[in-house]
């Protein structure tokens, strides 16, 4: 890792792991990747996240699916552990709750593959700082 | 992609479960397939929206028209008119309460969001072992905007009119502690991250450490910054591994793009951050205590003043704040103080993360503004009481706050109301008690925390609460006389005012909450020897009701100690000498044939 030495580094930096994240627009990785991430505290492990994380990383790489698979902290929703949110090529977010090896399979063939919902959506229910 | 034109997302919360999302959702399929619309319009379940007490909820997609207290029969209308026409239905369309005008456009269609995720803003967005990824959402820019375009003095002004309070569970105003520190002169200052979360039940810090450990680490940063300080420690409950080791991966990566080290941003300005292991003790948190066991002395607190921001770890002035109020600092310095102020209540601004458990139906992390009613966490974001039953009380502040009623349902939560309602904001776990909870047996299980936790050194606290635990222990055990009322009402007193730190002064809380608003379950328990709630094991009497017993063995079979004899398909009988009052015989009976009473 090269040092930031400045804010200006600081400045370029964000930028260009903005790009490699795919959120920006112009991104390559946005238009392509299906972005999994998985909630990883140790509430979710304590449910599964683990295991499940593992079969997503296994399953996508099987049926040859272009996914970016990442772990996350809490997302919240205890009552309902292991959570995992996918973002499909240029869409909105989505989070699924109990997310176990049979619903992981749901989701990769139902939302990933046909683009189709599946049930045990949680829908968002807080504002992010940039929408108040 | 996708096949489908429409998505109906029909809300099958727990609380929406009780009204019949189940049916609105069989009574959209069998229309839509009716009118051969199947292919066109899918329908899915979706957990809690977070607004119950407008549910059930139901989110048109993609045009995220949202439609409240929706029921089976409203189903048709809504295809034939937003599906098929695309007009929207107004009846069930949000009204404003304060306006009364209709919600409709895309734009205002969030209003069920109940939450602002603040200091939770990166917590499950973005991946912890990742600096890019804080960086990637505005990590480091406030640390860069204050190193290169503001002096101390300016940024603890933005803190303090920011009006952040200390979200341990004081409230003491973050920018003037600062601003203490800063002002008292020394030549080596400590900059302190408190994450010895001890309260049952809490797991606010711990979390935010687990899902954005870069947020505290730039926080103690800037504070470092603003008062001097040249070092920052955290200290952290061994108990909490995964967050220890997030917290190393994210100050290893920090170090190594020189965010922390020597002449941070080419500013001149050096600041470096340990890691300082707690062994899980409670009164840890206390920040005396906290310093002295950073010291390798006992954990015990010491009298204040002198304050830590004046004479702290190694005598030197050290300023401590909690992980929460940390995680909100950058967000102060990048969206503005005035933007933060406008969140809250006069007194309490910004958002507070609580820890909701209990017998709740949303068990989860949440963050609210301050100002947000009990009545809409608990039932709109908490999805209401478990199993339908009735709301009796919910714990705030921990061991050493108090229980809020019913009456307290509507008040909004700040600082300052939670104090004069009798309880605390204290760090933020909220656990919700429901009509089987006995009052006087939750007091005792605080007690019995306290106890265990109290570090012996003053003689209210160490002697005074194991004479409070031994009276609850004797009213719960059917052996209490009215006079051990007045007792707990004096002695408590007497530990609140005499104790040294804040574990003693606030640890018979839930003994003076409990006895001012559940007085007649105490009464219940010394004049009647009944617990009211039926939990109270000793005054409980398991009893076989010999009109309905049918002799079927269930309870013989399943009782572990033998109270139970009978032969098959006669009545049976529960020896009361021998009985552990454990419960099994009432949950396997199948002919209700068992009396509790």
């Amino acid at each position: 890792m090269s040092k930031i030495t400045s804010v200006a580094d600081l400045k370029k930096k964000k930028e260009q792991v903005q790009l490699n994240l795919g959120l920006r627009e112009n991104s390559d990785a946005a238009d392509t990747h299906v972005q999994i991430r998985v909630g990883m505290a140790t509430c979710g492990i304590a449910s599964g996240a683990r295991e499940t994380m593992n079969f997503l990383v296994e399953e996508t790489r099987h049926q040859a699916i272009d996914a970016v698979i990442t772990q996350t902290g809490c997302m919240g929703f205890c009552y309902a552990e292991p959570t995992v949110e996918i973002t499909l090529p240029g869409k909105e977010p989505v989070v699924f709750g109990h997310v176990d090896k049979t619903k992981a399979r749901e989701i990769i063939d139902r939302f990933i593959i046909k683009g189709e919902l599946a049930d045990g959506i949680i829908p968002v229910n807080f504002k992010t700082i940039d929408e108040y | 992609m996708s096949e489908y034109n429409f998505q109906i997302l029909v809300c099958g919360g727990t609380g929406c479960k009780a009204s019949e999302s189940e049916e609105i959702r069989s009574s959209f399929v069998n229309l839509l397939n009716e009118y051969g619309l199947e292919e066109e319009v899918q329908v899915v379940l979706t957990d809690c929206f977070g607004f119950c007490e407008k549910g059930p909820i139901v989110k048109m997609m993609p045009d995220k028209t949202v439609y409240v207290r929706v029921k089976p029969s409203d189903a048709d209308e809504i295809i034939k008119e937003h599906i098929v026409k695309g007009n929207q239905v107004e009846r069930l369309l949000y009204r404003d309460p304060v306006t009364g005008t209709v919600v409709r456009d895309r734009q205002h269609m969030e209003f069920y969001k109940k939450q602002i995720r603040i200091a939770l803003r990166n917590c499950g967005f973005i991946n912890p072992e990742e600096i890019d990824e804080y960086i990637a959402h505005d990590g480091y820019m406030a640390l860069g905007t204050c190193l290169t375009e503001m002096k101390p003095m300016e940024v603890i002004e933005q803190i303090k009119k920011s009006g952040l309070r200390g979200r341990g569970g004081g409230g003491f105003p973050t920018g003037l502690k600062w601003e203490i520190t800063a002002k008292v002169p020394g030549d080596q200052k400590y900059v302190v991250c408190n994450v010895d979360e001890g309260d049952p039940g809490a797991f606010m810090d711990r979390s935010i450490l687990e899902g954005d450990p870069h947020t505290v680490i730039e926080a103690m940063i800037i504070n470092g910054y603003c008062t001097g300080a040249s070092k920052g420690l955290v200290y952290i409950r061994a108990e909490y591994p995964l967050a220890i080791s997030r917290l190393k991966i994210a100050l290893a990566q920090a170090r190594a793009y020189g965010l922390l080290g020597d002449d941070i941003l080419g500013s001149g300005f050096n600041f470096d951050i340990e890691i300082r292991y707690g062994a899980g003790a409670f009164v840890c948190g206390e920040e005396t205590a906290l310093i002295h066991s950073m010291e390798g002395c006992r954990g015990e607190p010491t009298f204040k003043p002198p304050f830590p921001s004046v004479s702290g770890y190694l005598g030197k002035p050290t300023n401590v704040n909690n992980v929460e109020t940390y995680a909100n600092i950058p967000v102060i310095i990048n969206k503005g103080a005035d933007w933060f102020a406008s969140i809250g209540t006069e007194k309490s601004k910004g958002t507070k993360v609580f820890a909701l458990a209990g017998k709740i139906n949303n068990v989860g992390l949440i963050e609210v503004p301050l100002g947000t009613t009990l009545r809409e966490v608990i039932y709109d974001i908490g999805g209401g009481i478990r199993g339908g039953k009735k709301f009796k009380a919910v714990q705030t502040g921990g061991p050493s706050g108090g229980m809020l009623t019913a009456e307290f349902l509507d008040t909004p939560i700040d600082y300052d109301n939670l104090l004069a309602a009798g309880s605390m904001m204290g760090s933020g776990g909220m656990i919700v008690m429901d009509e089987d909870d006995c009052m006087v047996a939750i007091a005792k299980f605080y007690l019995g925390f306290t106890v265990e936790e109290s570090c012996g050194k003053c003689a209210p606290c160490r002697i005074g609460n194991k004479r409070l635990h031994e009276i609850l222990e004797r009213i719960t055990d059917g052996k209490g006389e009215i006079q051990d009322l007045d007792r707990l009402f004096m002695l408590s007193n007497v530990i609140k005012d005499a104790s040294l730190c804040g574990l003693g002064q606030t640890s018979p809380n839930p003994v003076l909450s409990s006895l001012k608003y559940f007085r007649q379950e105490y009464e219940a328990h010394v004049k009647a020897s009944h617990c009211p709630a039926g939990q109270c094991k000793a005054l409980v009497r398991y009893e076989v009701i010999e009109d309905k017993c049918t002799g079927c063995t269930l309870c013989f079979r399943n009782c572990p100690v033998g109270a139970i004899t009978g032969e098959k398909r006669e009545v049976h009988f529960i020896d009361q000498s021998l009985c552990i009052k454990c419960g099994v015989c009432f949950e396997k009976c199948k002919f209700g044939a068992i009396l509790v009473s």
